[in-house]
This record gives C-alpha cells, sequence and structure tokens, in this order.
C-alpha cells in the first residue's frame, strides 16, 4: 500500500503531463469545427502549403543532423583521448551554452547574420563584399547546429568514454590498424550514442518554429510555424492539432526506423 | 499596485469561467452599493497598454471627481472574452473597429446617448463615414484614434517622391531592400490594391491574384516582420518597409531621414474607438469620460502623448501648420476615399485567406 502511495506523484504527473494533453491533441485533431469526427485534419498534410513546409522542415533538420554528427563525433574521439582534467574543461565549454536561453542565443545569430551584422562588418573591413546570409536557409542551418549540437555531443562523448582502452588494446595486439580499430572496435560500440545523438537533434530541429522565425525573416516556412500560427493567428486549433498527430506519426516512424538500424547495427552490420 | 491586483484577479478570473460566473454575480451587489455611497463614484476603464497620457486621467478625475480606475490589455482578443463573460464589468473599453463591428453583432454594446457627449461634434465627418462602416449610425463606438497603414522610406537612399505606391514594393531595384508586414490582413491588403481589389474581398479568383503577385515579390523581400520593421528602418538596415502611420514620428525622431507616404493606390484605415458595455456599472460616468475625451484641448494632449491621427476637427485645428502638413497625422483626402476599413470576414473566408497565406508563404 505504502509503494502505491509512493507512486501516486508519478501518476499524477503522468495524468496531467502526458495522458490528458495527448488526449486533448487527438480529440481535437480528429474533430471539426461542428464536433463530429473527421480525418481532414490530418488528410490536410497533402495540401500544397502544408507538404512544402514539411519537405522543407525534413530536408534542414536532416542537413543539419548530418553536419552535427560530423562535428560532434570527431569531437567525441578527441575528448575521449584527452587527459582526464583537461576532459572534465572541455565537455564543460562544450555544454556551456546550453545554460544560456535558447531565445538569446539565437538572437545573437541574427546579431552576426544580419546585413550588417557582425560577420559582414569583419568581411567588408578586410575588403571583401559582404554576404546575404540572414532570412536564408543557410542561416536556419546554422541556428539549428548550434543550439542542437551540445545534445549530439553528449550522447556521443558518453558512449566512447565508456569503451574499455583494453579492448582497443586487443585489436592492437591482434594486429588491427588504425582505421581496423575505428571501423570495427570504436564505431559499432558508438552506434547507442549515434542513435541517441540524431535523434535528439532531428526531433526538435523537425518541429522548431522559433529559429525559423528569428533566423528566417519569414520567408521560410517551416511544418513548426504552420502548426504555431493555427494555434495562434489562424485560430483553427482542429487543424493545428491534425497536423501535430501526423508530426507525432512522422516522429515514431524516424524512431523506429533509427531503432531497427541500431539493433541491425550491433547485430551484424558492423 | 491596485493595478496589479486587478490584473492578477483577471487572470484568475480569465483562467475559470466557472468561477468568473459565481464572481460577477456575487459582486453586483456589493459594487452596486459602492457607487450609490461614493459621491461621483467611479468610471472602470479597459484600454490598450501605455495608450492614454496619465495626466488626462489626472485631470478627469480632479474636475469630475470620479475616480478612475483603469486596466489595460494588449489585444482585442485578449479583451473580448472579458467583457463577454462579465468576469470583470467596464464602463469603458477600447476596441477596434473589427472588434466593435463583432461586439456590436453579439449585442455587448449600449448605445451612446449623444446628448450627454456633446463634445462628440467635433469627431470629423471623414472619421464618421468610415466608422458608419463598422458601426452602422454611429450608434455604439465614437473615434479615440486612427491611422493609415503605409510606406515609409528612407529619403536619404531613395529621394523625395520617387516611392508613391505599394507598386514600388515590387521594384527589382530595391531588392533585398524591403520590409513587409508579416500579418495576413495587412500583407494580402497591399496586393490586393495594387490589383484594385478590396481589402475585404470574399473572392478566392481575387486572393488567388493576390497571391500570385506576392510570390513574385517575394524574392525582393528582405525580411517579413511587424514590430522590428521600425527598428530596421531606424539602423537602416533596409531602404523602405511597410508601417502603421502612429509609428512615423517616433521613426523620423530616430532617424530624420526616414519619410512616411500614404500609398496612392490607397490602403487600410483603422479606428480605435470608446465605446460602453451592455454591463457596465455607471453609464452616466462613461459618457461623461467619453465626452472629456472628445474635448479638443484634450485630444491635442492625446496626440502630443500618442502621435496618432486624431478623428478631432478641433484637434486638428490647434495643431501645427507642421502636423497638419505631414501625411502620417492628416493623410491627404482624394487618397483615403480609396482607404477601406478591415471587417471581420467570418470563418470561412478567414479560412481561405489562410490557406492561400501559407501556399504563398511556404514557396
Amino acid at each position: 500500500m505504502r509503494r502505491k502511495l509512493l507512486s501516486a506523484p508519478y501518476l499524477v504527473w503522468i495524468l496531467c503531463g502526458t495522458l490528458i494533453p495527448m488526449a486533448m491533441v487527438f480529440y481535437y485533431g480528429l474533430t471539426g469545427d461542428q464536433g463530429g469526427f473527421t480525418l481532414s485534419n490530418i488528410a490536410a498534410i497533402a495540401e500544397t502549403g502544408h507538404a512544402k513546409a514539411l519537405w522543407t522542415s525534413v530536408l534542414l533538420s536532416l542537413v543539419s543532423t548530418v553536419i552535427c554528427l560530423l562535428l560532434a563525433y570527431p569531437l567525441g574521439l578527441i575528448l575521449k583521448k584527452s587527459g582526464m582534467g583537461q576532459k572534465g574543461l572541455l565537455v564543460f565549454l562544450f555544454v556551456l551554452p546550453m545554460w544560456m536561453n535558447f531565445l538569446l542565443r539565437t538572437m545573437a545569430w541574427q546579431v552576426l547574420l544580419e546585413k550588417k551584422g557582425v560577420i559582414n562588418t569583419i568581411l567588408q573591413s578586410l575588403g571583401f563584399s559582404g554576404l546575404r546570409l540572414i532570412n536564408t536557409p543557410t542561416a536556419i542551418v546554422m541556428g539549428m547546429v548550434y543550439d542542437f549540437l551540445p545534445f549530439m555531443v553528449m550522447p556521443i562523448y558518453n558512449v566512447l568514454a565508456k569503451i574499455d582502452d583494453r579492448v582497443i588494446e586487443a585489436a592492437r595486439d591482434l594486429g588491427a590498424n588504425n582505421f581496423q580499430v575505428f571501423r570495427y572496435i570504436i564505431l559499432p560500440l558508438s552506434v547507442p550514442g549515434i542513435v541517441s545523438g540524431v535523434t535528439m537533434v532531428f526531433v526538435p530541429a523537425l518541429t522548431t518554429f522559433v529559429i525559423s522565425n528569428m533566423l528566417g525573416g519569414g520567408k521560410i516556412l517551416l511544418i513548426g510555424n504552420v502548426i504555431e500560427q493555427e494555434f495562434t493567428v489562424g485560430n483553427n486549433w482542429h487543424l493545428g492539432a491534425g497536423l501535430s498527430l501526423v508530426m507525432m506519426i512522422f516522429i515514431l516512424v524516424s524512431m523506429a526506423f533509427i531503432a531497427k538500424f541500431d539493433k541491425n547495427g550491433e547485430g551484424n552490420t558492423f | 499596485m491596485k493595478n496589479n491586483k486587478i490584473r492578477m484577479v483577471l487572470v484568475l478570473l480569465a483562467a475559470c469561467p466557472l468561477l468568473a460566473a459565481c464572481q460577477s454575480s456575487g459582486n453586483d451587489s456589493a459594487s452596486d452599493a459602492q457607487d450609490s455611497s461614493a459621491g461621483k463614484g467611479q468610471v472602470y476603464i479597459f484600454n490598450y497598454g501605455d495608450y492614454i497620457d496619465p495626466d488626462v486621467l489626472k485631470q478627469f478625475e480632479e474636475e469630475t471627481g470620479i475616480e478612475v480606475v483603469y486596466d489595460t490589455y494588449d489585444t482585442n482578443e485578449e479583451m473580448y472574452p472579458i467583457i463577454e463573460s462579465g468576469s470583470v464589468r467596464y464602463d469603458v473599453v477600447c476596441p477596434s473597429d473589427y472588434m466593435v463591428e463583432r461586439m456590436i453583432q453579439n449585442e455587448l454594446l449600449e448605445e451612446i446617448d449623444y446628448d450627454k457627449v456633446p463634445n462628440a461634434e467635433y469627431i470629423s465627418d471623414t472619421c464618421r463615414e468610415f466608422a458608419d462602416s463598422f458601426d452602422p449610425g454611429n450608434r455604439y463606438s465614437i473615434p479615440y484614434n486612427w491611422g493609415t497603414v503605409g510606406i515609409l522610406y528612407n529619403s536619404r537612399m531613395l529621394p523625395e517622391g520617387t516611392i508613391t505606391g505599394w507598386k514600388d514594393l515590387w521594384k527589382s531595384e530595391y531588392s533585398d531592400e524591403i520590409m513587409m508586414q508579416d500579418s495576413l490582413r495587412d500583407i494580402y491588403m497591399v496586393a490586393l490594391k495594387i490589383l484594385g481589389y478590396s481589402a475585404n474581398t470574399e473572392s478566392e479568383s481575387e486572393i488567388a491574384e493576390a497571391t500570385q503577385l506576392l510570390i513574385e515579390q517575394k524574392p525582393l523581400v528582405y525580411k517579413y516582420a511587424t514590430d522590428a520593421i521600425r527598428d530596421f528602418m531606424i539602423n537602416e538596415s533596409a531602404m523602405l518597409g511597410v508601417i502603421y502611420s502612429g509609428e512615423v514620428l517616433y521613426c523620423q525622431e530616430e532617424n530624420e531621414d526616414l519619410q512616411y507616404v500614404v500609398p496612392e493606390e490607397g490602403t487600410n484605415v483603422w479606428f480605435d474607438n470608446w465605446v460602453i458595455p451592455k454591463n457596465c456599472r455607471n453609464k452616466e460616468n462613461a459618457e461623461a469620460f467619453i465626452d472629456f475625451m472628445c474635448r479638443p484641448e484634450i485630444g491635442l494632449k492625446t496626440f502630443e502623448y500618442l502621435h496618432y491621427s486624431t478623428p478631432n476637427d478641433g484637434t486638428l485645428a490647434m495643431m501645427s501648420e507642421a502636423d497638419k502638413a505631414d501625411p502620417s497625422v492628416n493623410p491627404d483626402k482624394k487618397i483615403l476615399e480609396r482607404c477601406e476599413v478591415y471587417h471581420d470576414l467570418g470563418d470561412d473566408v478567414n479560412r481561405m485567406y489562410n490557406r492561400y497565406w501559407k501556399a504563398f508563404k511556404s514557396e
């Protein structure tokens, strides 16, 4: 009995924080204005505006995820190889920006990328012509990479740090060269870190609307913006909820895909 | 302090309609008793934030002996449910044009007794006619401020006279220098006016044509923004931008090269108006307050504080020649004939606009 009582706060938490909100999203998403059941809010994803926004979101978040992975993996290796004392400080330095407000960090990119921003001022004072950076897809990718990179670094570093050095030594003893050690030992052992890093970058990047608002200048519409606007200015909660259900399906499918890939990876692919 | 308390109550009440219902019925007797016991009583005013000269309120209290209880809101949409539910009862509210229309339709407003508001005669005929389109017969509302949507441009980069209308925002030589409003009605208004259609059109083919025009303009636009346009124009990150006339004087104070044009194709004119809700506490005090606000010298104080166009002919006569000649304060009558007030289009039409808007934004 007492044990059951101890679980009460968590049950309340799950009820208020997950089950009730989810039920409301399903309710709004599957009903129309008059209250009847309809799938039209979900089918609306096929409308040109929505489909294009979804496609842009997928594309930009994929690019950001790949860049994050390419930056984070070598970093993880370096952090692993560096000595203990240094290591703590280095990890700390990479995670430090996460302690600052997310909006503030994105706003800083605005200042950097603006037509008369920091980057262009430096370029022009060196005699180069200024770059058109802000309000482009590139600017959004830069913002996503900066904001989400720590989410890629942490899991990859954690997994790499846990690899027993003796395993690597054993591989060398048996005559493996650097490439073989990486390809057959380090990479397969770090797959769980990569998978969790990819999910933690791809999912928030796919649904963001703040970064595209601030760095896209209203010229690039992501699916997150569409959903946000349906709830605010569009005043059509049913459509907004319907589209977020589509996103939920999308995210579940991609997570399942990654999980499957992970299982294969640890099995025989590598 | 008082304001904060009231606001807290407001938030609580808004959060819980059930509680609100009990609260308002329970409050009736208490507040009525208060009204009769205290000499001239109070007037409960609900207005946009920072939208009145505090001195004016003080002067009103001193002259009439009526105590002002003052609360603020940020958007029409925030104000509406509070008045509708009656969770807090106000005597005077200041909604915008389309919201006045909606409040009249939903029978939330009390007719104004013009005998009690003699100063209303100063309201100009032009403004009365515009107000007639959202409040037929001017029965429920009296304009407080009004303005236009137009183009702000930097006259050091673009000589005066080069910018005359909306069509200039489609010229490729201004590529990357154009800032557009990031709100559905304002952006479609610009395109519809170029095409010679009404900003309140409900015709799908006209909306589709406007969408096409906006897609053509998109590569030239530097940024779609709202409040930020002001700052970008001041620090010269862009040469021209769509802006509300009320922001022009502030921009010019910060950067004297900025000039305002009311586009020749016509534009949107907006009105903020005093109204009296049906569930007000004291209609006489409400009318006394509105009458006070319609006095020409009070109108001038308001103008000096807010810099919006005044609907008051008496106030206009008292202004300096420079202000009278400023198109952001006193636009050309001929262009005004081509201007329109926004109407509430209803859910179906709004959704149609929204669909086209997303198609244009995702392009």
